[in-house]
């Protein structure tokens, strides 16, 4: 009789599910292909391949993301990619998904299971790993355009004052996360990435000149005045069409050209 | 002690030293098979070479091949293409003009394309009246982007389509003609 009792005291404390719950309704198997770019740099002469891999849908969150972390966390641990913040502020997980640069954080899975999703690294870039591109190249071109606030007459004793239209004009440039997806999305910067600064960094040299604290606007114009750091662009739009944020480098190129034609 | 410590054994000969004696031993060579791999250190300085090294053997990731067809490198690319081929047939017959005035004057031209059947007429009209429309009305695009027009993402879509529009209809005509 006590044993009874006690045992039925501590079942109002477990954890599993009483005989009088509803049992969850299990959800069928929506299995998907997802064909991965892998290159693994311990085996350099073996040639880059597409790795099939399914994965349940519904046992999955809905972005590409969560079926990358999925598949590493269950499948393959060997499986590289850049991840952090899930949520497109970092622009880590930047890569190529069925054709598109975007970021697999962003870019939900299509619920289509008869499709495959293919999954490559950013365009014409060296490969560190599987969906791992060495992005050292671009972080330099970054660096080049000086992406920060010169000016040799800062207000004494306060900050720089700013008009709310002067505030404005910096408006879809800013929000910049340098992911990298515009600049190896554009043909130009596929054949001339060497000395083309490509897309990213040239609307953040367009943020400096249009930023009206700014007193370096000519220096960083004439920088920009040889045939290749700017002109290689030949307004394809391919940037502004693949930019998981929105914005248009392609606009912010065509103003630095117009200013530097009325120069 | 130095010998264990050098590869690696020291916690794991440890551990095997609480356990009894044939455990210990069966530890051991367990141990020692599993890392018997020598690790060597290097300096610092290595990485730059080692880092060199891969650098070397990384493989570029693939582009246009994978990359979605789009309106807008693909428009990019026609124009080019168009360009060079309306270049090369200018100065091609610009030189071979100069090269051999007499065949290629006026008059031989004409009586060439007179004695052409009419299909191959029409076609060879369409082949020539198509670059020369597109590359022409896409130039014009081009322009009105540079006067910074059209720089929506929206508007270079629709301009997009508009020259395409533009280019049948005149391929037409000018065909026609």
């Amino acid at each position: 009789m006590r044993n009874s009792a006690l045992k039925s005291s501590v079942r109002t404390f477990a954890s599993s599910s009483a005989r009088s719950q509803a049992v969850p309704t299990e959800k069928p198997v929506l299995s998907k292909q997802f064909k991965i770019y892998r290159w693994n740099p311990d085996e350099p002469a073996k040639k880059p391949t597409l790795q099939t891999y399914n994965v349940d849908l519904n046992q999955c969150g809905p972005m590409i993301l969560d079926a990358l972390i999925k598949i590493k966390n269950e499948m393959d641990p060997t499986l590289t990619f850049r991840r952090s913040c899930r949520e497109g502020i970092c622009g880590s997980c930047a890569m190529n998904i069925n054709g598109q640069n975007t970021l697999a954080c962003l870019c939900r899975i299509d619920r289509d299971a008869n499709k495959d999703t293919k999954i490559y690294p950013l365009p014409h870039m060296y490969i560190v790993k599987d969906l791992v591109p060495d992005l050292t190249l671009f972080y330099k071109q970054y660096k080049s355009i000086e992406p920060y606030l010169k000016n040799d007459n800062p207000p004494e004793g306060r900050e720089h004052l700013q008009s709310p239209e002067d505030r404005r004009k910096l408006d879809g440039m800013y929000e910049c996360i340098l992911c990298a997806c515009c600049s190896t999305s554009c043909p130009s910067y596929w054949w001339n990435q060497d000395e083309y600064l490509g897309p990213a960094t040239l609307m953040a040299a367009y943020r400096w000149m249009a930023d009206s604290r700014d007193t370096y606007g000519a220096q960083r114009k004439e920088k920009l005045q040889n045939e290749l750091s700017l002109y290689r662009c030949h307004t394809i739009f391919n940037c502004a069409r693949t930019c998981p944020k929105g914005l248009n480098p392609a606009a912010a190129i065509a103003k630095i050209k117009l200013e530097l034609a009325a120069d | 002690m130095m010998s264990t410590r050098a590869l690696g054994l020291g916690p794991a000969l440890r551990s095997a030293a609480l356990k009894p004696k044939f455990a210990q031993v069966a530890a051991v060579r367990r141990m020692v098979v599993k890392r018997g791999i020598q690790t060597n250190s290097l300096p610092p300085s290595a990485s730059q070479e080692i880092l060199n090294a891969q650098r070397l053997k990384r493989p570029s990731s693939p582009h246009f091949t994978i990359y979605q067809p789009q309106l807008t490198w693909l428009g990019s690319i026609a124009n080019r293409m168009t360009g060079a081929a309306l270049s090369v047939l200018l100065y091609g017959y610009a030189i071979a003009y100069l090269v051999a005035p007499t065949t290629f004057d006026s008059t031989h031209v004409i009586e060439l394309v007179a004695s052409l059947p009419d299909a191959v007429k029409i076609a060879g009209k369409t082949i020539l009246a198509a670059p020369f429309a597109f590359h022409s009305l896409n130039g014009l695009r081009h322009l009105s982007w540079d006067m910074g027009k059209f720089l929506s993402l929206k508007g270079a879509y629709q301009s997009g389509y508009a020259v395409l529009g533009a280019t049948a209809v005149t391929t037409v005509a000018l065909v026609l003609m």
